[in-house]
Formats: C-alpha cells, sequence, structure tokens
C-alpha cells in the first residue's frame, strides 16, 4: 500500500469508530457549550463586558475541550492491542501518527469550529470578530491536536493520564490562546487581525512539521 | 585519549557517585561564602534607591533567582537530549535531580516578586510579561516533575520526562514572546523594570555575587540529590551492597 492510500485507510477507520461512538464527540461538544454559558453566569450579564470578553472565553472553553477529547486519541488502540500492530507495520511511523492527529482534528476540532459562532452570537460578537473567530479556530484547533498527541502519547496507560495531560499540554497551548483570542480582539477593536492570524497560521505549520516526531518517539517510550 | 576515557569514566553511576561527593562540601562552601558576601554588599555597601527606598533590596535574591530558574531548565533539557542521544543513565538522573531546583527557584522568584511588587507597584501580582512567563516556567517544571512521579518504571519515566524537557525548551521561546506580546497589546508599557535608571555599579556587583551563590548552591543540591537517586536506583547493584557495608 502507498503511504496516501495508509493514510486514507486509517482516516477512514477513525472516523467509523467516532461515527460508531457518536456520544464521545457529543460530550466534547456540550462541554464546550457549558463552559462557555457558565461565564455570564460568573460574570454577570453586563452585554458590553460579554462582548469583550467573548472571544477569549470561546477560546479557553475550546482549549479545554480539545484537552478532554485527548485521552481516546490512542488509550483505546493502545488498551486492544492496535497501536502495536500499528508501530510493527513498515509504514514510518510519522504517517499514520499525522493521520491520526488529522482524524482527530476532524471529530474534535471541527465541530468545535462549527459550534464556536452560536457561542459567539450569544456573547454579542460583531459579525466581523465572528469571521475571525471561525477563522482562528479553523487555524488553531488542529494545533492543540497536534501538541496535545505528544501529551496524550507519554501519559499512555498512566493512572491519573488525565488530569497530568493538562498539566502537561496546557502550558503548551498558551501561544495559541494568545494569538486565538488576541486576532478576535483585534477585529473588535479595528486594530486589525491579521497579524495574530498569521502568528497562528506560521505556529500551525511549525507543529505540523515538528510534533508528528515527537509523538512518534513518545509512542516508543510509552510502548516499549 | 587518556582525558577521554577519564571523562567516560565518571558517566557511570558507581563513579560518580563517588566523585559528587567529593564535590558537594566544595559547592556548598562556595555557596556559602559568596551569599556572605553577596549579602553584605547587599546590605551594607549597596546604596539605597531614592525612588523605592530600601524595598528594592529583594533584588539580590529575586533577580538571581529569577536568571538560575531559566538557566536550570536549560541545563536540564541539555541533560536530558544527552541521555537520549547516548542512552546514559546517569544524564537523565541528572535531568531529574535538576528538577526540584529549579522549582524551587522559580517559585522563590515568583514569590520575591509579589513581596516587591506590593511596595513599587502597588500590587501583589500584575499580569506583566515576566511574572506570567516565569509563572508558565513554573508550570513547565510542575509537569516535568508529576510525569516522571506517575509513571513506575524508571527507564519510561527518564525517557519521557526528557521528550516532555526537550519539548518544554523548544516552546520557551514562543512562549516568552507570546506572552510579551499579548502583554504590551492589553495594559501598554504601564509598568517597566527595563526603563528603571542605570544601576550603579556596586548594585550590579552584589547582584552577580548573588547570582553566583545561588549557581554554586543549585550546583550542590542538584549533586546531592542525584547521589540519592543513584543510590535509590541502584540499591540492588553490588557496590552499593558494598558502599553500605564500608560506611556502618
Amino acid at each position: 500500500m502507498s503511504i496516501t492510500q495508509t493514510v486514507f485507510v486509517l482516516l477512514q477507520r477513525e472516523l467509523m469508530l467516532a461515527m460508531r461512538r457518536r456520544g464521545d464527540v457529543l460530550t466534547v461538544l456540550f462541554f464546550f457549550v457549558i463552559v462557555a454559558s457558565l461565564f455570564p453566569l460568573g460574570v454577570g450579564p453586563d452585554p458590553k463586558l460579554l462582548r469583550l470578553m467573548g472571544g477569549g472565553v470561546v477560546w479557553v472553553a475550546a482549549l479545554l475541550a480539545a484537552m478532554l477529547s485527548l485521552g481516546r486519541m490512542f488509550a483505546s488502540d493502545y488498551a486492544d492491542g492496535t497501536l502495536e500492530q500499528l508501530v510493527l507495520t513498515p509504514t514510518p511511523p510519522v504517517v499514520w501518527i499525522t493521520g491520526k492527529i488529522v482524524a482527530h482534528w476532524l471529530v474534535s476540532g471541527v465541530p468545535l469550529i462549527l459550534m464556536a459562532p452560536v457561542l459567539g452570537v450569544q456573547f454579542g460578537l460583531s459579525g466581523d470578530a465572528l469571521a475571525v473567530l471561525v477563522f482562528s479556530l479553523l487555524l488553531g484547533t488542529p494545533v492543540l491536536s497536534l501538541i496535545g498527541a505528544i501529551g496524550a502519547a507519554l501519559t499512555l496507560g498512566l493512572r491519573g493520564g488525565g488530569v497530568l495531560v493538562s498539566l502537561l499540554v496546557l502550558p503548551l497551548y498558551i501561544p495559541v490562546l494568545i494569538f486565538g483570542a488576541g486576532a478576535v480582539d483585534g477585529a473588535m477593536s479595528g486594530l486589525g487581525s491579521e497579524a495574530h492570524l498569521s502568528l497562528l497560521g506560521g505556529i500551525l505549520i511549525l507543529a505540523f512539521m515538528l510534533t508528528p516526531w515527537a509523538v512518534s518517539a513518545a509512542l516508543r517510550i510509552s510502548i516499549e | 585519549m587518556t582525558n577521554r576515557l577519564n571523562l567516560y569514566k565518571y558517566s557511570s553511576p558507581a563513579t560518580f557517585y563517588a566523585l559528587a561527593g567529593k564535590m558537594i562540601p566544595w559547592f556548598y562552601g562556595a555557596a556559602a561564602l559568596l551569599c556572605i558576601v553577596g549579602l553584605y554588599i547587599s546590605f551594607f555597601l549597596a546604596p539605597t534607591d531614592f525612588q523605592q527606598s530600601d524595598a528594592y533590596r529583594i533584588i539580590f535574591i529575586h533577580v538571581p533567582a529569577s536568571w538560575m530558574s531559566m538557566f536550570i531548565y536549560i541545563v536540564m533539557a541539555v541533560w536530558a537530549a544527552l541521555g537520549l542521544a547516548f542512552n546514559t543513565r546517569l544524564s537523565f538522573m541528572m535531568a531529574s535531580a535538576l528538577a526540584p531546583t529549579g522549582a524551587m527557584l522559580t517559585f522563590v522568584s515568583l514569590w520575591t516578586g509579589a513581596l516587591w511588587g506590593k511596595p513599587t507597584w502597588g500590587a501583589w501580582w500584575v499580569w506583566d510579561a515576566r511574572l506570567t512567563s516565569e509563572l508558565i516556567l513554573f508550570f513547565l517544571y510542575l509537569g516535568f516533575m508529576a510525569l516522571q512521579a506517575a509513571i513506575d518504571d524508571p527507564r519510561r519515566a527518564d525517557r519521557a520526562g526528557a521528550l516532555i524537557a526537550l519539548v518544554g525548551v523548544v516552546n520557551v521561546p514562543i512562549i516568552y514572546f507570546s506572552v510579551r506580546w499579548w502583554n504590551t497589546l492589553h495594559q501598554g508599557a504601564s509598568v517597566s523594570m527595563t526603563k528603571a535608571p542605570s544601576m550603579a555599579a556596586i548594585m550590579l556587583e552584589g547582584m552577580l555575587v548573588m547570582a553566583l551563590a545561588v549557581w554554586m548552591y543549585a550546583i550542590a543540591a542538584s549533586l546531592s540529590r542525584v547521589r540519592s537517586i543513584i543510590l535509590e536506583r541502584e540499591r540492588n547493584s553490588q557496590w552499593v551492597a558494598q558502599l553500605l557495608e564500608t560506611e556502618i
């Protein structure tokens, strides 16, 4: 099988598994909605304050939701031995790891992006800001899946893995949060968001090039 | 050639254990001496600042702790990289021995920063770029230690910790610059430590001597920690059994 075929088959498999377990996808999505809806209840219904906070709140909620979904990236494959079979295939690990990360993003990142405008409207974001919010999530959520994969691979099969992943991964998410929320801020204040979006794109390219190697090293450490 | 062989000799935990034992008193001694000199300079020789009066004197603890907290993270990552590249057990042990000292200094830096911030800025905490990135550095140290603590198999703990240290060190510059940019966009340059009037030479000297003292202390503390780690890991080996017999 050629490499593109392998990735395609893997993507198909991951998506089919996700379709069979729709509950997992929906849980993460509702978590995202609930976290974002808690903020107005906490800080009060003042529309001006909410408009200022909106971008940041949606981004923080996206960060937490992406982190929650990391657990299932490798765990079930590790438990039933699929991961070892994948390691034994002649395909370079970086290739199928990239495939798995892309599948994870399609399943857990894309629903967040689709839901984000609704939450943005709740916070009273303008049309421009909404468009920038969606675009920044489009550039930023793949980075969350990429960096998160390192944490997921390192904590494979450990007790308390979920909490540990948050401690490892959340500090590394900070630049994405700053530039993502900053882009929305820039669109609202009229400063422009091109710089933030360009930096997010740069981070995405860098993460796409480097993290599969780190994940492959991490998996080798965790499996042996 | 003989020189190289000698260096390799100390990459074995058994020989390094003895070497570290001989070096520790010297580094502790140097740390104590430099600390006395540094504190004398900072309390008696350095003049009182005309803006901040005597409150600024915490700088002699704060700045050395911040410098060393960042430096130790880099050293830790270097040991981790050496361990992954050459598969030397001692390198991993050094990396995990450095982490608690680094985390402690990061905490000292944050704590003294808060104590300094109250009289000069009027707030215990401001979301200044340096404070924020120091806080994130503290989280990175905690993540490293938590990951190592969660793994029972020492071999896996070593390698997993090394990998997360390397990932962290690649991210540190990105985090630092993003936080700096975030800070300047959000609150303006109302608080700036870099614009302070140029420092008197004696203050700088005091700070450098204190930084050296902290450096020596960090070496001594991590060497004695690495000795405990060696003993714990090698407890089933023959040389440890012999060592215990001779010592008791």
